[in-house]
């Protein structure tokens, strides 16, 4: 089962003396709120309701954890697993029972989908009421299975502690992962003794950390004779706070480098080695050497449909392939390889440099020249090249001025489209955690309660969000909660009247036939953000460009809101249609 | 390719739907499924029979271990194993059948558990391929009901799973 380890009791308010021992009476609420404070956790972020009053009612009582009131559960999750994105922190979020948690889903399968280390508490209906189709009721361990690490429903006070300490343990360690804890409303009312245990062990529960020493050692000998190796790095390098490790590999060998959309940051963009983004609408230079290598390192990625394409096509390039990953279940799912090493990608690659500074000779320079030259004539392709000379707004082009105007520093969260490929292929990561975006679920409307959630995290910081008029409606609401807590976040909408993305693949591959892709009767985004208390600018000219992001970024204390007025027809290229091999792309 | 795979898990509520919603969630094919507490309560082992590819069956075992509430994960069919399902069949048996159905159960060395004077109650167990083999030589027309547990599993010899 598991072993419990306690820690002193310090504090002795409300507490009764049996025998020599002092034992503290709390209820199941002051219990949950004491747990989130021995956890460290300084924000949360939720919405009341029935089920979660006494919770609610504790959280009030103190000031320790910090409460942030969000206008939809959807955005309270997304905003406390932004906060898990930027700082390496397990976010929290808190919600009530029935739709309370059904508005939580879709913010616990986005996280789920990039595997987000977070703790989400809800509220159930009392115990004695289960079942019945009470109120606000939901089967919410039932609902929730499918998109969370793991899940509870507490069913005694006397387990609260010992469930949420559980629940940290699981979503923050091994592959990480959402796990939602279901709370009846009765049994925050019920008390009982806390302690809150120091470090815990479940039998069932072990994630590896080391890799396997044997198979590093192939890894290192497949490396140090390939004669045209890539190194591909995905989340797992973020997650796992491995992008120096990543970084001393790649300047230790000199191997090129390329990031999946997750995995953007773990490897500096400006460096030389680094080959951009690679995937669906990764970069020519990435795709091409992905495809003609023939040793791929794969570091924390998973071969996802999006990244290699037709797995068929994939194979008629042989090439021997090692992938690092935590999770065994990553290995050989969509791409069979041949040196597998599971382990903490950090702790991984720290032995993989290490049994590499230990051979005998580097890495095979002759060849490595050759592989060069292949690269950078691919690389003189210039395959994200667009029209400059535009009298209309080119969405690239306010990126770069992007980029520009904040020095590449800022925190960048994304929605889901057009747009955010853009930023993907523009901005340029040089830092982990600085590209905040929903990769695998691809939910629209993340972008601005992630920048919720990282401006809460880093009050300092410059937090831009780039979206489209049609993602930031899904959760536009939230306007609402940046004005309460003067979330200064710049909102950079390309605005170019249509489901950019979906109008893409409409003119492709569905013969120009735009269904149901036009927005009609847009707000005045402007108008809005105005009525929501904060700036709107409408930006309409590529000249104006510049000026208009200087200004919004000068205004340190406002959320302003720049509405570009962009190119209805332009397109992410390259890409690579769905089904098509990566070196099957659409060029500009 | 058919395989047997015994799993133990925490015998935890819910525990049994984890399971049964990742084979769904996944499109991995069950043919049956069996679990039950072990001598130890806190702990469930279950037998799931299942079909696939290798890459599949590797797979499956992978994301079975995944879950937070499995302890351990094997794959009978790699090696030596021993598997039996039990099965009830309710059959007519009247006049000279009763003789001739009494017969088959001895043959297959199973027992008439339940009489009336018109029906017989069998319990069989054995592999799967033995109920088969009995239903098929039984004359279809006396079946009246048949219920199956489904495979239960386990190594042969010093082949053993424990936590």
């Amino acid at each position: 089962m598991f072993r419990v380890s306690s820690s002193p009791k310090t504090r002795v308010e409300r507490c009764y003396v049996s025998g020599s021992k002092i034992i503290m009476q709390l209820s199941g609420a002051e219990i949950v709120v004491r747990c989130l404070q021995e956890e460290g956790i300084d924000h949360i972020f939720g919405y009341p309701g029935g089920a979660v009053l006494f919770l609610y009612d504790e959280l009030f009582k103190q000031d320790k954890v910090k409460h942030v009131l969000v206008r939809h559960e959807q955005a309270a999750v997304h905003a406390a697993d932004a906060y898990a994105r930027s700082t390496h922190k397990v976010g929290v979020a808190l919600v009530t029972s029935g739709p309370g948690v059904t508005n939580a889903i879709t913010g616990i399968a986005t996280a789920y989908m990039d595997s987000i280390p977070m703790v989400i508490l809800t509220g159930q209906v009392p115990t004695h009421a289960i079942g019945e189709d009470a109120f606000q009721e939901c089967d919410t361990v039932g609902i929730t299975r499918p998109c969370v690490k793991h899940n509870f429903l507490v069913k005694d006070v006397k387990d609260i502690a010992l469930t949420i300490k559980k629940a940290f343990f699981i979503a923050s360690t091994g592959r990480p992962g959402p796990v939602v804890v279901d709370i009846p409303k009765d049994i925050t009312t019920h008390k009982t003794e806390f302690e809150y245990p120091k470090s815990i062990t479940m039998r069932s529960y072990n994630p590896v950390v080391k890799g396997h020493a044997g198979q590093i050692k192939k890894a290192v000998k497949l490396l140090l004779e390939a004669k045209r190796p890539m190194i591909y790095a995905g989340g797992g390098v973020i997650l796992g706070n491995a992008a120096a490790e990543l970084t001393q590999l790649v300047k230790l060998i000199g191997f090129p480098c390329t990031n999946t959309l997750m995995g953007l940051g773990g490897f500096p963009a400006t460096d030389r080695h680094s080959l951009g983004m690679l995937g669906m609408h990764g970069t020519y230079e990435a795709n091409m050497a992905m495809q003609h290598c023939d040793v791929l390192l794969a570091v924390g990625a998973r071969f996802d449909d999006r990244v290699i394409g037709n797995p068929k096509h994939f194979f008629e390039q042989p090439r021997q392939i090692i992938h690092i990953d935590i999770d065994p279940a990553s290995i050989s799912k969509r791409v069979k390889v041949d040196v597998p090493v599971v382990g903490n990608v950090g702790e991984v690659l720290k032995e993989l440099i290490r049994q590499i500074e230990a051979a005998r000779g580097g890495p095979d320079k002759e060849s490595l020249k050759t592989w060069w030259t292949q690269i950078e004539q691919w690389r003189g392709r210039d395959c994200l090249k667009y029209d400059r000379t535009s009298a209309i707004i080119k969405p690239q082009f306010v990126i770069e001025k992007l980029y520009q105007v904040t020095k590449g520093d800022a925190f960048i969260t994304s929605d889901v489209g057009q747009h955010q490929m853009w930023a993907a292929q523009f901005y340029k990561f040089d830092k982990p955690r600085r590209w905040i975006n929903s990769g695998g679920l691809g939910t629209m409307g993340v972008g601005l309660p992630y920048a919720m959630g990282v401006q809460m995290a880093h009050p300092k910081a410059t937090v831009a969000c780039v979206t489209g008029e049609a993602s930031i409606q899904m959760c536009i609401q939230e306007l609402s909660t940046c004005k309460q807590y003067r979330l200064p976040i710049k909102l950079v909408n390309l605005n170019n009247r249509y489901m950019g993305m979906v109008r893409q693949w409409q003119e492709f591959f569905h013969g120009n036939r735009y269904s149901e892709s036009y927005m009609d009767a847009l707000p005045d985004f402007v108008k809005l953000a105005e009525a929501y208390g904060h700036v709107g600018m409408r930006i309409d000219k590529p000249a104006d460009v510049e000026p208009a992001l200087k200004e919004a970024f000068a205004r340190k204390k406002d959320l302003v809101f720049l509405d570009f007025i962009t190119d209805q027809t332009e397109n992410v290229f390259p890409m690579v249609p769905g089904g098509k091999g990566l070196s099957e792309m659409i060029l500009v | 390719m058919r395989h047997i795979i015994s799993v133990l898990l925490e015998n935890e509520a819910g525990a049994l739907s984890r399971v049964a919603g990742l084979f769904s969630a996944r499109g991995y094919n069950i043919e049956s499924l069996t679990v039950a507490p072990t001598e130890d309560a806190t702990l469930s082992r279950m037998t799931i029979v299942t079909s696939g590819s290798d890459d599949i069956i590797e797979q499956i075992n992978k994301q079975l271990n995944k879950l937070v509430d499995v302890v351990k994960v094997v794959d009978l069919s790699e090696g030596d194993h021993i598997e039996r399902e039990l099965m009830l069949v309710k059959v007519r048996a009247i006049g000279k059948d009763r003789e001739e159905m009494k017969r088959m159960v001895d043959i297959f060395r199973g027992r008439i558990i339940d009489v009336t004077d018109r029906d017989y109650t069998i319990e069989l167990t054995g592999p799967g391929s033995k109920l088969d083999a009995f239903l098929k030589a039984i004359d279809p027309a006396a079946i009246l009901e048949t219920v199956r547990t489904g495979a239960s599993g386990i190594g042969r010899g010093e082949r053993i799973l424990k936590v």
